[in-house]
């Protein structure tokens, strides 16, 4: 017996029961069409990450203060006091893969104006610092290269800190209070929305970072040097200068740890693809479970399936069908049944998540891979339950089964 | 001890083949059940020839059904021999025994056994499918045969649309569709009604007595065996008796002195017409 042939006879014998097949089939439908929904969305997600990422500026070069070893337990980063605007100036000077480049530094701090109060992050930069993060004012403008030279009390605030003590009124030329000391409010700036792991980039104050060092945070060191490259793959080129440079500096001895790290654009993204793929794989194996569930609905009806047709196979045997046939048509039918359901399951997918995008102004990616998994995972999962079933009606004895009630 | 009023080797007058298309040779049947062991056939022989109508007959548990399953192929003998045209098929294995039925055998049972929502020429092509014939082939072949058996118009309808009879008719079909040389009844008639198991049994005359088909037909109503040409008779696992039917029916004629189903719709409603008289002659008196 040809393949086709027994596909064609498993698919008639499945019309003979529309309602009960479409029943069964309704497990593996769900099941795919919950993972390719799940997919595409998380691929959907990544992407618009990335595109993120990416407006950041490819040829971003970020160099953080490394994590500090005392005594064997790391402190996290930002620990390590080495990182300096003389490190950041040394780099400038010495390595002219790097176009252009401003310190950071942050903490938190309790902010007033009028009766209004906020905590939010202080960071201390220079003017550059937005030029390389492409971030424009909206108003007002962004403190000076001498007003950093002076460390002057001046700040830019982002638009959430704006609406939260300024309400609707002007805020720009007008004094607030961080920690205990005034500032002078020179601009706002436009706002940027939620970052991609969900955090308000429009929570936080920028002042120049001489300032922030010397009258708010009280230290004379950097946490972190954003830098930017001539190119994407000079900011990858950079990063073994940068680090000769550093290890120099900071006077490192062979075979010690940096007490920098640097991360290029490159490894943002990477690290983005991996954190979303890791979470998407997770969810897509969940969401497998009910393929699980499936299956064994499958193999549930095609049981009752044998045992109501025992009668037919007894007959189907009497006329010369071998163990093999009868084996072989019933296994059939479990992959048909699976396989369709694989099918019908992709297209709800695709359904699902193009309409879940239209909702969500979210993009969605279909990821061939998943539907090919998605093909291989039904006609698997039509195999595995459909074997037992089918081996318990080969295995029928013609003269009991003729003989069956 | 066999009684016989003819020899058995005498064959019917439809053939003069010297080989027999059947020959048991001293074929014992016992089942194991563990503590107790059934002994359904104790030391069967017998001959069949090509052409002959043969009844098999006997009370339950005598070894009938047991011996009809072996001549089908869908058992086999626990000892002795079964020759089905001459080849020993009693220790073939299940695939070779399945070639076999699907070949040289067909098969009509008491209950029709036919597919459900498929149509009479899907259900009669099925032993073709399992012959391995391409599609258009098989379609031609079942046609064929639902011709023999006069049922060509109703080769789309499905069973729940056809009467009991037609359903046997399709059956029959079904189990010719292969060619075979030997068909197996087991009780043929057993869901019929007495004028539809004539009409069956006529077909079975035909195709016997016109195509020499050799039929062997399982009974336990003498009425019915009375259509074949020789009867065996077993009981507690033994041939008995090997007889030549005596003053057979033939059911072309027996089908002239039966009411048709208009003459029954008559007359019962002369019997209820007559009933209604009575009761109503009751009430006025």
């Amino acid at each position: 017996m040809d393949f086709m042939n027994t596909f064609r006879l498993a698919l008639r014998a499945l019309a003979r029961n529309k309602m009960r097949s479409a029943l069964t089939m309704l497990g593996i439908i769900i099941g795919v069409g919950a993972v390719i929904a799940v997919v595409s969305i998380g691929q959907g997600a990544n992407y618009l990450v990335q595109q993120g990422i990416a407006a950041m500026g490819t040829n971003a070069v970020f160099i953080a203060a490394g994590s500090n070893r005392a005594g064997g337990v790391r402190q996290g980063y930002g620990g390590v006091r080495t990182l300096t605007i003389d490190d950041m100036n040394a780099i400038l000077k010495e390595i002219p893969l790097i176009k252009q480049a401003a310190p950071s530094l942050s903490s938190g701090q309790q902010i007033v104006y009028g009766n209004q109060n906020w905590n939010t992050r202080v960071t201390g930069t220079t003017p550059n610092y937005f030029d390389i993060r492409t971030w424009p004012v909206q108003s007002g403008s962004v403190f000076s290269d001498e007003e950093v030279d002076l460390a002057a009390n001046v700040c830019v605030l982002g638009t959430t800190v704006e609406k939260i003590l300024f309400l609707d009124e002007d805020p720009i030329g007008k004094t607030i209070r961080i920690g205990n000391l005034p500032f002078r409010v020179d601009g706002v700036l436009a706002s940027k929305g939620q970052s991609s792991v969900g955090q308000d980039q429009d929570d936080i104050i920028f002042a120049p970072y001489t300032t922030v060092q010397r009258k708010i945070q009280g230290i004379t060191w950097l946490q972190t040097i954003n830098a930017s490259a001539v190119s994407q793959p000079a900011s990858l080129a950079a990063v073994a200068p940068i680090t000769s440079l550093l290890r120099e500096r900071h006077r490192l001895r062979a075979g010690t740890d940096d007490d920098f790290l640097i991360r290029t654009q490159a490894d943002i993204a990477d690290l983005q693809d991996q954190t979303q793929s890791t979470m998407t794989y997770l969810l897509g194996g969940i969401a497998s479970v009910s393929l699980l569930v499936g299956g064994i609905g499958i193999m549930n009806i095609m049981l009752v399936s044998v045992t109501e047709r025992t009668r037919e196979i007894g007959v189907r045997m009497a006329v010369g069908a071998t163990e093999d046939d009868v084996r072989r048509q019933f296994l059939v039918e479990a992959v048909t049944l699976s396989m369709l359901g694989g099918f019908i399951g992709i297209i709800f997918g695709l359904v699902g998540s193009a309409l879940i995008s239209n909702l969500l102004s979210w993009p969605t990616l279909i990821s061939g891979k998943a539907i090919i998994a998605a093909v291989i995972f039904s006609a698997a999962v039509g195999i595995f339950f459909g074997y037992y079933p089918a081996h318990k009606a080969a295995q029928l004895d013609p003269i009991e089964a003729l003989r069956y009630e | 001890m066999i009684e016989q009023t003819t020899p058995a080797a005498e064959p019917s007058q439809a053939s003069a083949s010297a080989k027999p298309v059947i020959r048991l040779e001293s074929v014992f049947k016992t089942y194991d059940l563990g503590e107790i062991q059934v002994q359904a056939l104790r030391g069967v022989s017998l001959e069949v020839y090509e052409g002959e109508f043969v009844a098999v007959m006997g009370p339950s548990g005598s070894g009938k059904s047991t011996v009809m399953n072996i001549l089908g192929c869908l058992d086999r003998p626990t000892r002795g021999h079964y020759f089905l045209d001459g080849v020993d098929v009693s220790q073939m294995s299940k695939k070779e025994l399945a070639r076999i039925r699907n070949r040289k055998l067909g098969f009509v049972f008491q209950q029709f056994n036919l597919l459900s929502r498929t149509s009479a020429l899907e259900n009669v092509e099925l032993p073709t499918v399992y012959a391995g014939i391409p599609p258009e082939e098989r379609a031609k072949r079942a046609m064929e045969s639902l011709t023999r058996v006069g049922l060509a118009d109703r080769a789309g309808h499905h069973p729940s649309q056809l009467s009991g009879g037609q359903q046997q008719r399709v059956a029959i079909a079904r189990g010719l569709v292969n060619r075979p040389s030997i068909l197996l009844a087991d009780e043929p008639t057993g869901n019929l009604d007495s004028r539809t198991s004539v009409e069956i049994m006529e077909i079975l005359q035909t195709l016997n007595d016109e195509q020499g088909l050799t039929i062997v037909l399982v009974t336990h109503e003498p009425d019915i065996a009375q259509y074949s040409k020789r009867t065996l008779e077993f009981r507690d696992g033994k041939l008995r008796r090997d007889n030549i039917v005596r003053d057979r029916s033939i059911a072309r004629e027996v089908l002239l002195t039966l009411p048709t189903a208009e003459e029954q719709a008559a007359e019962d409603a002369e019997d209820s017409a007559r009933q209604e008289k009575l009761a109503a002659d009751k009430a006025a008196l």
